[in-house]
């Protein structure tokens, strides 16, 4: 169970990447785990193709989990389009997360791909499996 | 200081009535410090149930059969011991539900939709679960009822100073509280609450869910006019709660869930309602569970609840005692000799689930999250907190299990 807290993730947790807020983002996008009342909101600024992640960064409180695979989550993310992130498989971050998940934590490691989700579907457009579409419901800023 | 004659009870020997703790929990021994949101069953009340089914099961209030006859006896059976563990006047006062939730939501419904409209208030409290503050929220607003709630202090005590702000605001038609809070363990003044509602010509509603398993409760010295519990926290199984209600309330109210056994008389035309307590009992109730419900209530009354609350409160001192000494906790409600044996608390900016995650790992199960609680939650400024919760098997030895468990998540995490 201790696997959990593994190294990597303790790493992440610590030292979060692009922890912070970008004002006038070119998408954002708020996000709450009803189960646990995590938030956790999302900002992206894209290159001047305006299609490319150039900058983004996260913010909100959270159980290590949802932190540390938030904040790999902002690793993975620059330099790929909205489209790519959009198609982005949600099995390529828990990939890089590494550890087994029950149902419960698979909530906490998935909120902050589903919100950067969101914010790309309300700022261009892209696709939002129905998967996530709950999530856009909910969020009401 | 009256002389009890029951002797202290004894934990380590009323565990081995709980076959759950048979068991390792990632190889360590299941330290359950989580009763708070449902309690383990003892093999007296299993074998209740199973004998039941095997001997006597049929449905009640239906049959001219021996075995019906059997099966409604040991329900009213059920019934009486309910009914006499709170002090309720007689057990036609005493409905069966599906758990509190529903008991609340039935006076809710049946009471509130008829008796609330624009004027009138609704007040709740700061420390209310969901199941008494989101019916009420949802009914005031439904009936055009304002709605208000009596806070907290910083010790998670209800601040009865804002009364006669809140009399001055409407006409007070509903006051809701709790007995026990399940979230911090406060122990409310009901009796004072009460007379305030009566006096400003208020129905008085409690919720003893978590007061009903480890405090005494007396309907009559409370003087309240609803109170709803569930068997699931009071070592008896999940699927039934109970509602009592005054007699001149209940008959005065229109039913609930409409359809088979409540009726009087059945036309085309029209149809009337049965007698208390089957006009609130529609439909086949959880018999078996309600014959649990009585197993549980005989077993807790063996032990004596009041050895029991003098068991948790000796624990919550313990704990309070032992995790002040951990470096950066929180601890949030009153002193122990006014609260029940629950201890919430947080741990420096560590999220709960991460404490509650690595403390399974150590076969320690707290609950972690906002325990139904978020206006109170609200309040603390916190999204949620630790909740470590006790009960009459629960020993020192698992508190100080605890202990070192934190510490260990203070290694991993600080």
């Amino acid at each position: 169970m201790d696997d959990l807290y593994r190294e990597v993730i303790l790493d992440h947790y610590k030292n979060p990447r692009g922890h912070g807020v970008i004002e006038d983002a070119d998408a954002s996008a708020e996000g709450v785990n009803p189960l646990c009342g995590d938030e956790v909101s999302i900002y992206v600024q894209f290159a001047p193709d305006g299609e490319t992640v150039d900058e983004v960064k996260f913010s909100g409180r959270g159980c290590a989990i949802s932190q540390a695979s938030t904040s790999m989550l902002m690793e993975m993310v620059v330099g790929k389009t909205a489209q790519e992130i959009a198609e982005l498989p949600k099995e390529e971050l828990l990939e890089e997360v590494g550890i087994p998940l029950t149902p419960i934590r698979l909530k906490c490691a998935l909120l902050g791909l589903g919100v950067l989700k969101v914010a790309l579907h309300r700022a261009k457009g892209t696709p939002l499996p129905q998967e996530w579409a709950g999530l856009d419901e909910l969020e009401l800023k | 200081m009256v002389a009890t004659a029951r002797p202290a009870l004894e934990a380590q020997r009323l565990r081995a009535d709980f076959p759950i703790f048979d068991q390792k929990i990632h190889g360590k021994p299941l330290a359950y410090l989580d009763s708070a949101v449902t309690a383990q069953k003892p093999r007296q009340m299993l074998d209740a149930m199973h004998t039941f089914y095997e001997t006597s099961y049929a449905n009640v209030h239906r049959g001219v059969y021996t075995l019906s006859e059997r099966a409604t006896a040991e329900f009213e059976r059920a019934r009486g011991l309910v009914a006499a563990f709170v002090n309720a006047p007689s057990p036609r006062e005493l409905i069966f539900t599906r758990q509190a939730t529903e008991a609340l939501n039935l006076v809710a419904y049946a009471w509130g939709l008829n008796n609330l409209g624009p004027g009138d208030l609704v007040v709740v409290t700061e420390l209310e679960h969901h199941s008494n503050f989101v019916p009420w929220q949802y009914m005031a607003k439904r009936t055009g009822a304002g709605f208000r709630m009596i806070n907290v202090n910083a010790d998670g005590e209800l601040d009865l100073g804002d009364l006669d702000a809140i009399a001055a605001e409407g006409q007070v038609k509903v006051v809701a509280n709790n007995l026990v809070s399940n979230a911090l363990g406060t122990i409310n003044p009901v009796e004072k609450l009460a007379e305030w509602g009566h006096e400003q010509g208020a129905i008085v509603v409690v919720d003893a869910a978590q007061a009903a398993p480890h405090h005494p409760v007396d309907v009559q010295a409370l003087g309240c006019d609803f109170l709803a519990f569930s068997a699931h926290k009071m070592c008896g199984p999940s699927g039934v709660g109970a509602l009592w209600g005054r007699r001149e309330l209940l008959e005065a109210m229109e039913p609930f869930n409409l359809g088979g056994h409540m009726i009087s008389k059945v036309r085309y035309e029209e149809t009337t309602w049965g007698e208390l307590p089957h006009k609130f009992e529609a439909g086949t109730s959880p018999i078996a569970e309600a014959v649990g419900f009585g197993a549980a209530i005989e077993y807790l009354n063996e032990i004596g609840v009041e050895a029991i609350e003098q068991h948790e409160q000796k624990l919550a001192a313990y704990a309070l005692e032992r995790l002040g000494e951990i470096p950066g906790i929180k601890l949030y409600g009153p002193p122990p000799d006014r609260r029940a044996g629950i201890v919430s608390f947080n741990l420096g900016e560590i999220h709960p689930h991460d404490v509650a995650q690595i403390l399974d790992s150590e076969g320690i199960a707290i609950r972690a999250g906002h325990h139904c609680c978020q206006p109170l939650m609200t309040r603390l400024g916190v999204a949620a907190t630790n909740r470590a919760s006790f009960y009459l098997y629960t020993i020192p030895e698992e508190i100080d299990r605890l202990v070192d468990g934190l510490h260990k998540v203070q290694k991993i995490l600080g």
